[in-house]
């Protein structure tokens, strides 16, 4: 009886997994092997093999590739002086990372393209200083910038999370075996960060790969990744069932990816499921 | 029994999304879908103080957004703004209710010439009822462009202007600059005219700014550009903001587009549709959404009592002349639609 009454409690989560998980799952995955008229095919899946989509698959993976790596390249080393600083300022300074996320991400976006642009405000700066503007609205270079904005505190968190629990000891009693700082550093604490690593590289790595807002204002229409193209098709085309095969391939994509991430952290308990 | 419970759970909620909206209707209700900024939010207002019907109001962006929204079927629209070659495509569809002119008497109002150019889409001049035109062209920056050479679409290839050009992110008003430019129709369907035509827009990507339809006029306004491909409504407003910007219809044509009200066959308050378009050709009303929209309107009470210059001024009241030197689109058939698209994400993927 006791059992029933906590599975209840599970009741408002099961109707919202229902409702917004499992339903459009379920109609992805009919408009993706259906034609316009309802007949089977396995044309939408196909389609990622033309060349265009194909193109921009790839410029989707190298953009959240670099964003990745960027962003990995930030937080590690700040976590690191973070985890060495005083309790208090710690607090503070991961206060200062969560701020912006305070803020919509639409907006950010937007605030990005007027500092950015010809006559925006970081090129009038650098104008009255007689510095040469900077020219990157527009470009894949943009887009990427602002994803690493983005998406750097889910970096970070993660990482200095599972650096903050690396106990002293082990380290302390790692210098009484003659440990040096680079044999710590390699076989002490990236082991130990090996979890906090693997879940930052997943939750920057998927929304980057997926993303398509960021590309649409600051790449002015010039960037195309797979996330605009099944955008395009939904809104622009009413080609629902190619939209939804283009997101079926992708959503293969992101599972492949996660659950090679997932194989990696395994040895670590960095299980993501 | 854990299990049975979960599944259990997830079927009544399953249900519970395909039952649902059962919302009950009210007669005094009217619900429009327009373009954005397409309409005085004053005008609305008005209404439901005059009548007593309530406005439910929703916009879109792109004709192909409002189609996108109509066919999902989740709303009854009651009264819908579109442009030409959509209203075409719908009628052809039969989605589109005729109107009945008899309770709208207010159409006297409007200039019959904007009647006539409307049988290109609809034939009979059964179902539209015209809300504003105009053409599109070059919206430019006086300091930054050669002003003997802005009418011709052939300066938007110009290498000088590198990085200073912006483009219509639409597939059929991008593909029109590209098609007028080579002497062929905005409708063409023809394999080796698009071929072309998509070539052209391709070797044109490297100069492009950006691709933009509603921030074009922002991005003018602000000099971060030299030229924008813009409706010419939206140049008329870009030239209130900024003195050095101006406007130009290439010599080779381009698109004129009249965007018009229907009401689709799944309406429900069809009366109060009727009764919202009267109020529209209202004089007063036509003056409001004028001044607030800045397009121009065929709505001939208006534009007399405008200012000469306003009413000369060639950006907002396109001349005959131009007019007739321009096309209005048709709609593409499910093969040609592909193929456009297709190709338009051929360009924008390009290098």
């Amino acid at each position: 009886m006791c059992n029933l009454k906590r599975q209840l409690l599970a009741g408002p989560y099961v109707l919202w997994m229902a409702g917004f998980i499992l339903l459009p799952v379920i109609m992805i995955l009919y408009y993706a092997f259906t034609t316009t008229g309802g007949d089977f095919t396995f044309l939408n899946v196909s389609s990622i093999t033309f060349s265009v989509h194909l193109k921009a698959l790839t410029l989707s993976f190298k953009l959240a590739l670099i964003c990745t790596v960027i962003c990995l390249a930030l937080s590690y080393p700040l976590a690191m002086i973070l985890n060495n600083m005083k309790a208090k300022s710690q607090g503070f300074v991961v206060f200062i990372f969560i701020l912006p996320m305070w803020m919509n991400f639409m907006l950010r976006i937007l605030a990005w393209r007027m500092l950015l642009s010809n006559n925006g405000v970081i090129n009038s700066l650098l104008d009255t200083l007689g510095l040469p503007g900077i020219d990157i609205l527009n470009t894949p270079t943009a887009v990427v910038f602002c994803m690493v904005y983005d998406f750097l505190p889910f970096m970070i968190l993660p990482i200095y999370n599972s650096m903050a629990r690396i106990q002293a000891d082990i380290i302390e009693a790692a210098r009484d075996l003659g440990a040096g700082n680079l044999t710590i550093f390699f076989k002490i604490i990236v082991p130990l960060t090996m979890s906090g690593v693997i879940s930052g590289i997943i939750m920057v790595f998927v929304p980057a790969l997926t993303s398509f807002a960021v590309s649409d204002l600051l790449g002015g229409g010039k960037v195309l990744l797979i996330g605009n193209v099944i955008e395009q098709a939904f809104m622009q085309e009413y080609n629902w069932n190619l939209g939804s095969g283009l997101s079926f391939v992708l959503m293969i994509f992101v599972i492949a990816s996660m659950a090679l991430m997932n194989s990696r952290g395994e040895e670590n308990g960095a299980g993501v499921w | 029994m854990k299990k049975k419970l979960l599944f259990l759970l997830t079927i009544f909620s399953l249900s519970m999304f395909f039952t649902g909206c059962g919302k009950k209707d009210s007669p005094n209700t009217l619900t429009i879908l327009n373009y954005g900024k397409y309409i005085e939010p004053e005008v609305l207002k008005l209404f439901e103080k005059e009548t007593g019907i309530q406005i439910e109001y929703e916009e879109y962006i792109t004709p192909e957004n409002m189609y996108t929204k109509y066919k999902a079927g989740a709303i009854d629209y009651d009264l819908i703004c579109t442009s030409d070659y959509m209203i075409e495509k719908l009628i052809q569809e039969d989605e589109v209710s005729e109107l009945n002119f008899d309770s709208i008497p207010l159409t006297e109002n409007l200039d019959q010439t904007y009647f006539e150019f409307s049988k290109s889409f609809d034939p009979e001049n059964k179902y539209a009822l015209p809300y504003f035109f105009g053409t599109v062209g070059i919206l430019y920056n006086k300091d930054m462009v050669d002003e003997s050479k802005v009418n011709s679409w052939d300066i938007l290839w110009d290498k000088t202007y590198s990085g200073q050009i912006i483009m219509a992110d639409s597939v059929r008003d991008s593909f029109m600059v590209a098609q007028k430019l080579l002497g062929y129709s905005l409708n063409t369907t023809d394999e080796k005219e698009l071929r072309e035509a998509q070539n052209l827009l391709i070797q044109q990507k490297p100069l492009v700014y950006s691709y933009l339809v509603d921030e074009a006029q922002d991005e003018m306004i602000a000099e971060n550009a030299a030229m924008a491909v813009v409706y010419s409504g939206e140049a008329g407003y870009a030239l209130e903001f900024n003195d050095k910007l101006a406007f130009s219809v290439p010599k080779e044509g381009s698109n004129m587009w009249i965007d018009s009200w229907f009401i689709p066959k799944r309406a429900r308050h069809t009366e109060n549709a009727e009764k919202f378009l009267n109020f529209l050709c209202r004089k007063d009303i036509a003056m409001m959404n004028f001044n607030y929209v800045y397009y121009a309107t065929p709505n001939t009470e208006v534009k007399e009592a405008l200012d000469a210059d306003l009413q000369n001024n060639p950006t907002i009241f396109p001349p005959l002349e131009t007019l007739e030197n321009c096309e209005v689109f048709q709609p593409l058939n499910d093969e040609a639609t592909m193929k456009y698209n297709l190709y338009w994400k051929e360009i924008k993927s390009a290098d």
